[in-house]
């Protein structure tokens, strides 16, 4: 399925779940286990899982690796300019590092390669089928899963297989979340969700109003700055603009040094507000709402450059949208303005249209309950990888996601009396969360803490372990 | 966690890697030569890639940072080296085997901690004990207690080679020796014991009873903490890649290689 830019298009409906089985026949794969998605995630499941010793069958509905960063797939977020906003110690695979030439925050092209590099490194392409999507995934007998797959887009016949365990990692990052607004319909101007977005060139010459203060949306509003006759950026609340760089070293570093030395939470905000206040100073000065929060209590904004085009009036600072008129947008203050292209940089909505919502214990909302953001109760062989928004890079989270889960599967042939002690862990412990305190809104659904959510996965293998 | 790392990532370093590479590639795993402290690439560049890459395998080498021809670098530490080996290591285009020889046994058993190895080999391994230490005494104290008060550790000829390498060898080879870093030198003794290898790698103790550096119970007492005996070359000096049965011991790593990753 390709993004969503139709605004205000209802979700497709998710239950495409076949009725009961039919007389399919169903090939079964042994104690091999299935990964859906061979991006950052679903690669690193497959070579853990292979390093755990078990067989692994990836499908993938591409034709290459790397997911949400390969820029040719349909599904991928990244535009022409996109950077890594958390530095490479943050990012790489903990057992696979980056090379130590490259920039501080790679490009994506760079970040392409080196999944290709990994992909190559572990031969793992022999366990990949390309071209190969998911369209359902069912929970039978003994804890097994029937995976039904056909060729990408629809053709070709349906196939089943049993597997002993299902690691998901479709992404979250490629169902555009579209906000509604009244009179949207009306509005004449061009309007895109921030993944159809791929390069300046779709900004150059025209009035654009960026909608988010998202990484991705002070992104597109910078870039718009340079390229568009002029931007209005729309924030809902005022934020923190971090820095790329403090005291000359990629910022992440520095608040680790902190974190690494158990520094408070409160002395590390103190330290936080009191280096913003010497930097970039009272924000309201530029126009921009003073934030509602304290730092590290939403996703933080990595951006050097938003606050200084603000400065240089090439982006203006603007409230919520209120509504659409057929040539106009009017906002919450009262303000008309009159952009030609608005882009919602609004994020995204996590989608497992191969899964009944049931199976993931979502509610009503779509939010899945999980243990660890990555262990389903009632389900122990089924585990979501790559489902966190973190306050570093994801790839390391994946790895000790995956690497715990590997050795879950294991210890349930070695000692299924102690696997069955820790799915009752995974059920009392669905619903957790691994940062401070966030604001409740889907956009921090999957929010942690880097440095808390390692801890509990380290806790969680201690516990897996235990004589 | 790994927080102080990732607050304190190595500095980037220009580092030397040699390589000799089979005619036909037969999907074999590459072997990364680690050199101990003091030696560079050169020191398997002599004999060894060559000969590897004869028998089927891609063969690499490298010099730590501040040995044969990378980056000068006095006050590396034991976590410098081990980045130095990963990253060349995850440089490679595929998993690959280390082979440590020396001290440079100790900086792969950390790598292993970091990277997943298709297997590992310790030459010879010197992984700081105090009887390797005792011994180095004994046998060389002139040039083991300066090492104690900042100066470079020396080994002489004798303690490196057997006594059948023609003597203008042993002097040439020992004329290429450097020095690790003095801070690396000192964590010979005082390091952490290295984290549990990550993907349990196979991994074979080699060296020699009549090596002058290390001692037969130290090369037993490595071979134990991985499950095994060490293979041993009687007759052979330290250096085994340098001595001239140098074919001896490289010849068994690559059986041994091959009973554990048969040719696809």
């Amino acid at each position: 399925m390709s993004p969503s830019t139709d605004p205000g298009r209802p979700e497709p409906d998710a239950t495409t779940l076949a009725p009961p089985r039919d007389a399919r026949p169903v090939s079964d794969r042994g104690e091999t286990v299935c990964v859906i998605g061979a991006g950052a995630s679903g690669l690193t499941a497959v070579k853990n899982l292979r390093e755990h010793g078990f067989g692994v069958d990836c499908y993938e509905r591409e034709t290459g690796v790397g997911g949400a960063w390969n820029w040719r797939h349909d599904r991928s977020p990244v535009y022409a300019s996109t950077h890594l906003i958390s530095s490479r110690p943050f990012t790489q695979f903990p057992d696979f590092p980056m090379p130590d030439d490259w920039p501080d925050y790679p490009h994506h092209s760079q970040v392409l390669t080196y999944f290709e590099r990994y992909a190559d490194h572990f031969d793992l392409r022999q366990h990949i089928w390309f071209g190969t999507e998911v369209i359902r995934v069912e929970p039978v007998d003994g804890d097994r899963w029937d995976v039904t797959t056909r060729s990408t887009g629809g053709y070709g016949p349906e196939r089943t297989s049993r597997y002993a365990a299902v690691v998901v990692a479709n992404g979250h990052n490629w169902s555009p979340k579209l906000p509604r607004y009244e009179g949207l319909e009306e509005f004449r101007g061009e309007i895109m969700h921030a993944s159809s977005y791929k390069d300046p060139a779709q900004l150059r010459g025209k009035r654009v109003l960026v909608v988010g203060a998202g990484n991705t949306g002070c992104d597109i509003a910078v870039e718009a700055a340079q390229q568009a006759s002029h931007c209005w950026h729309s924030t809902r609340r005022g934020y923190w603009y971090a820095p790329k760089y403090v005291l000359g070293r990629p910022a992440d570093q520095v608040n680790d040094t902190l974190l690494a030395l158990r520094v408070p939470l409160r002395v590390r905000q103190w330290l936080y507000h009191w280096t913003l206040r010497l930097t970039v100073g009272d924000l309201t000065r530029f126009g921009l709402p003073k934030p509602d929060h304290r730092v590290y209590e939403t996703h933080p904004i990595a951006n050097s450059q938003l606050v200084y085009h603000v400065g240089h009036g090439q982006i203006t600072p603007v409230p919520d949208v209120a509504r659409f008129h057929a040539k106009a947008v009017e906002l919450t203050d009262g303000r008309e303005i009159d952009p030609e292209l608005v882009v919602f940089a609004t994020g995204y909505l996590p989608r497992f249209e191969f899964l009944d919502p049931r199976v993931l214990g979502a509610d009503g909302s779509g939010r899945p309950r999980l243990w660890l953001n990555a262990l389903v109760p009632g389900h122990p062989t089924l585990a979501v990888a790559g489902l966190v928004q973190p306050d570093s890079g994801v790839f390391t989270l994946s790895h000790w996601q995956t690497v715990l889960f590997a050795r879950l599967l294991a210890l349930r042939v070695r000692r299924p009396e102690r696997a069955a002690a820790f799915a009752q862990r995974v059920t009392a412990g669905a619903g957790e969360r691994y940062s401070g305190k966030v604001k409740d809104s889907s956009r921090h659904w999957f929010e942690v803490g880097h440095a808390d959510y390692l801890r509990a996965i380290q806790r969680a293998m201690h516990e897996l372990e235990e004589k | 966690m790994r927080g102080r790392e990732w607050a304190r990532p190595v500095r980037p370093a220009r580092r030397e890697v040699l390589s000799a590479l089979p005619e036909v590639e037969q999907g074999r795993p590459p072997l990364l030569f680690v050199p101990g402290f003091g030696h560079g690439a050169w020191a398997f560049a002599e004999h060894w890639l060559g000969h590897v890459a004869g028998r089927g395998f891609p063969a690499y080498a490298l010099s730590l940072r501040g040995h044969g021809g990378s980056e000068p670098a006095p006050e590396a530490t034991l976590r410098a080296y081990t980045h130095d080996v990963t990253q060349v290591a995850a440089g490679l285009p595929r998993q690959a085997v280390l082979v440590g020889h020396g001290a440079g046994a100790l900086v792969v058993r950390h790598a292993l901690a970091r990277y997943p190895a298709r297997a590992a080999v310790l030459v010879a391994p010197v992984l700081g004990d105090w009887a390797t230490l005792g011994t180095a005494l004994r046998r060389n104290p002139g040039g083991t207690l300066p090492a104690f008060v900042g100066a470079g550790l020396r080994l002489s000829r004798r303690q490196l080679f057997s006594r059948e390498l023609p003597d203008a060898d042993a002097r040439r080879y020992a004329a290429r020796l450097g020095r690790a870093g003095r801070r690396a030198q000192w964590q010979l003794l005082t390091h952490r014991d290295p984290e549990p290898a990550v993907g349990d790698p196979p991994v074979l103790v080699l060296g020699s009873p009549d090596d002058r550096v290390v001692p037969p119970a130290a090369l037993t007492r490595a071979a134990r903490l991985h499950g095994g005996a060490p293979l041993l070359f009687p007759g052979m000096g330290h250096d085994l890649m340098l001595d001239v049965r140098w074919r001896e011991p490289i010849d068994a790593i690559l059986d041994w290689l091959e009973k554990e990753h048969p040719p696809a």
